[in-house]
């Protein structure tokens, strides 16, 4: 009955998505009032009966309702509760009902915050909101609906795939989505702004900040998501160039693009054309990872004509979207005026270089992962195109980039000055040196590229923190001074300071795990010892086990660290009950340096098993460099003049220009 | 990540989801330290055939097993690698290969990336310039007709 209740919401939003994607788009061009305001309801409206549909799904997955089919498909009695309540959106049709109800609740916030905004340009952006949400709503009520019943009810569900049954990825795609579905915000804003025909720099004001929250989640997921990869998945790989990773990762580029133009755009007045150009490609982006994901077309182009009722239905809404934004884009970019000139070397500058490379090197993800496909539907040729083309492709352009990255923020806008910015990176410059010259000396032979690449990511993370060195003065005014300013440093500088920094411990977590990591793959008998990254392993054996729905065979390792005991851990082979499947869970032992990594294998005629162990220097950096970027993005964010929403010309200081 | 591609595996095959991989077994490998590193190598650049797209040295499927065996057994034989690559790829064809090699297929692959650079570097830096332009000279609003005729009766004046 509740279950009801919740499809019941669900078609009633769809009505209401009808109403808010009509009325107030209307009422803005005749300029009613009233119609436009209806817009406000009509948002909170259709969120709360989202919120409604969603509940009741969720409910029905907490009680183990297997009458419901998706519950029955994808849920299991014995289920812990965490994972059946991510078991939601754990499947097809949960996953696109959360997927709405982030579109919804987005909708919902720019109605309850966006009081400021001028009301027709709020109107519409709640009609293209609305319309994304019809698409979407439409889409699973006629092809992928969470609410069908399945009588008779089996006495237990099919359960939820056990490598999925992990914290991480029980989180990993509501932020993902809340990333994906968080551009809609800039799409529909840039949609909006061309229908009123201008846009100038507090529309950018505006749409920063939904930008920068959907960034950071797409931040963070994407994070989670290789971070699970890392340690469940069995040898710490933590980025595949997966097509599916690639249809996050795209966005993500583009995003961060957009972030960066964005801010020339509001303190500027410039790149207004292709800021709004980016806003819609970042999304349509979004569009085609969900297509690309949801439609089955990357395992096979055949698949998909197996089965096309959905591909098809998002293809159709991806084209629809991106095809009419880009549409009336041509049409109307010509009347965006354009502001503010500026010298190649200046802030603007800095930052058009920033977007060059990092629209390239998201263009290039696209090529790679389409080509494959393309080049198969045209030809029927089959290639495929993996990790060694996406290293040769996207490395070159991501090592300009970080190398220019401190500059940026040390160049004036108008007109930057390169010897006065390279004067006051000379610090970061030293110690970047002193890295690369202790990486040639320490590091392995035949690996001569990486030190390069430690020594860029300390370059980064130096070069970060000489801005707020030099803002503050650091050793130029007395020590009160110094602490003064920095207290008086807006928020947005700490928040870009602490997001490079954790681009250049990212840089360096990626470079040495991936150059530096040492691997052994042997047969170990009880008492043996072998050595790894410094450490000293003993093997102590094999115990059998019983988890909650799995049984388990626990291997024992006792690690040393220069004679003194450090821990002891216990890589495990499972076996769960329902769906029969067999997993392997990593024993992992975590450390500035690096992690010891051990994975059990299978048993050997000699009485032996089969282990492997892995060093992974510095691959913590990987995810706490994104979680910095994550916290810099929610420091910026707390900033008050983002807050604030529209720019107060006359407040605000000509001196003080900050970066974001 | 690969989470995500799991779910579509599940979803749309209902095929339980990629095991845990152990690839590379402690058997397979080659006595001869730098050999069994070249092997290693090789191994990353070729596709398990029935995975998506993970490569020989990631996957722990049986047929990824026989080509890592083969690469091996090739390279005691003393073949260099190039002929080791050239032998798989006579007997599976370009699909194995996770770098495509460069061909009249695979020439817009290759090539993209540098146009878009230089693309949208040209485009970008048109921008910015006719924003230089505009700001100065296009950008100014044309003179209303009552500002015109204001202007003339002062030039008149003069």
């Amino acid at each position: 009955m509740i279950t009801e209740f919740g499809h019941f919401a669900l078609i009633l939003a769809l009505v209401v998505a009808v109403f808010q994607m009509v009325v107030p788009a209307y009422g803005a061009h005749i300029r009613d009032d009233r119609l436009m305001a209806a817009g406000n309801t009509a948002a909170v409206l259709q969120f709360g009966l989202i919120a409604i549909a969603f509940a009741s799904l969720t409910r029905a997955y907490i009680v183990s309702d297997f009458s419901v089919l998706n519950v029955a498909t994808n849920s299991h009695s014995t289920k812990p509760l965490i994972y059946k309540i991510s078991g939601v959106w754990g499947n097809h049709e949960g996953s696109m009902l959360l997927w709405v109800l982030i579109l919804a609740l987005f909708g919902a916030a720019v109605a309850a915050y966006g009081t400021n905004l001028p009301t027709t340009l709020k109107a519409r952006v709640l009609a293209v909101q609305a319309s994304i949400g019809v698409a979407f709503s439409s889409f699973i009520i006629l092809t992928s609906n969470p609410f069908l019943r399945l009588l008779p009810a089996p006495a237990d569900g099919r359960g939820l795939n056990p490598i999925l049954q992990d914290p991480a990825l029980a989180f990993h795609p509501p932020f993902l989505y809340m990333g994906y579905v968080g551009f809609s915000m800039a799409f529909s804003f840039a949609i909006a702004a061309l229908m009123e025909g201008r846009v100038n720099a507090a529309w950018a004001r505006w749409v920063r900040p939904w930008t920068l929250a959907a960034w950071m989640c797409l931040t963070i997921g994407i994070a989670m998501g290789s971070w699970w990869a890392y340690y469940e998945l069995g040898w710490g790989g933590w980025w595949f160039w997966d097509p599916v990773e690639n249809a996050s990762f795209m966005p993500w580029l583009a995003g961060t693009a957009l972030l960066h133009s964005a801010v020339v755009m509001e303190k500027r007045d410039s790149l207004k054309v292709w800021t709004i150009l980016l806003a819609i490609l970042t999304f349509s982006l979004s569009l085609m990872g969900t297509f690309l994901v949801r439609s089955g077309v990357l395992s096979s182009v055949h698949a998909f004509a197996v089965d096309p009722e959905r591909g098809v239905f998002v293809l159709a809404i991806m084209i629809f979207f991106t095809g009419g934004g880009l549409a009336l884009f041509a049409m109307r970019a010509r009347e965006l005026r354009q502001g503010g000139a500026f010298a190649p070397v200046s802030r603007e500058g800095g930052l058009v270089l920033n977007n060059i490379l990092l629209s390239t090197a998201c263009a290039t993800v696209l090529i790679g992962t389409l080509y494959p496909l393309a080049l198969e539907a045209a030809t029927g040729a089959k290639i495929s195109v993996g990790a060694p083309y996406f290293n040769l492709t996207f490395l070159p352009l991501m090592a300009p980039l970080l190398i220019a990255l401190p500059f940026g923020p040390f160049l004036a806008w108008k007109r930057g000055d390169l010897t006065a910015a390279s004067q006051l990176l000379k610090v970061a410059a030293i110690i970047a040196l002193a890295v690369l010259l202790i990486a040639f000396a320490y590091g392995q032979k035949g690996v001569w590229i990486a030190p390069f690449g430690l020594a860029i990511g300390a370059f980064v993370m130096a070069g970060s923190l000489s801005e707020l060195a030099a803002r503050t003065k650091l050793g130029k005014v007395s020590s009160e001074e110094t602490i003064r300013r920095f207290v008086n440093q807006p928020r947005s500088i700490f928040g870009t300071t602490l997001a490079h920094f954790g681009v250049g411990l990212m840089t360096i977590g990626v470079v040495a795990t991936s150059a530096y990591q040492a691997e052994k793959i042997l047969v170990m008998k009880p008492g043996e010892s072998v050595e790894i990254g410094g450490y000293a392993l003993k093997f102590n054996g094999i115990t059998p086990s019983r988890g909650a729905n799995y049984v388990e065979q626990i291997g024992s390792f006792d690690v040393t660290l220069r004679g003194t005991s450090v821990t002891s851990l216990s890589p495990s082979k499972r076996l769960y009950d329902s769906p029969p499947q067999p997993t392997t869970e990593a024993g992992i032992h975590a450390s500035w340096a690096g992690d010891l990594y051990t994975v059990l294998g299978d048993s050997q005629p000699d009485g032996g098993y089969s282990v492997r162990l892995y060093f992974h220097p510095f691959v913590r950096f990987i995810w706490l460099g994104a979680v910095l970027m994550f916290i810099g993005g929610a420091v910026s964010l707390s900033d008050r003049r983002l807050r604030v929403g529209a720019p107060n010309l006359a407040r605000r200081k000509p001196a003080a220009a900050p970066a974001e | 990540m690969r989470a995500a591609l799991i779910l579509v595996a599940v979803i749309l095959a209902f095929a339980s989801a990629a095991p845990p991989a152990l690839a590379v077994e402690p058997g397979e490998i080659l006595p001869d330290a730098a050999m069994e590193q070249r092997a290693r190598k090789l191994s990353a650049e070729l596709r398990c055939l029935v995975c998506q797209n993970q490569s020989i040295d990631d996957s722990n499927a049986p047929l990824a097993k026989d080509l890592r065996l083969l690469v091996r057994e090739r390279l005691l034989a003393g073949e260099s690698d190039a002929k080791v690559m050239d032998y798989i790829v006579a007997r599976y064809g370009d699909f194995v290969l996770l770098k495509p090699p460069v061909n009249s297929k695979t020439l817009l692959l290759w090539l993209a990336p540098l146009a878009c650079l230089v693309a949208l570097a040209y485009a970008l830096i048109q921008a910015s310039r006719r924003s230089t332009t505009s700001a100065t000279t296009a950008d100014a609003t044309p003179l209303s007709s009552a500002e015109e005729k204001k202007l003339r009766q002062i030039l008149e004046k003069s």
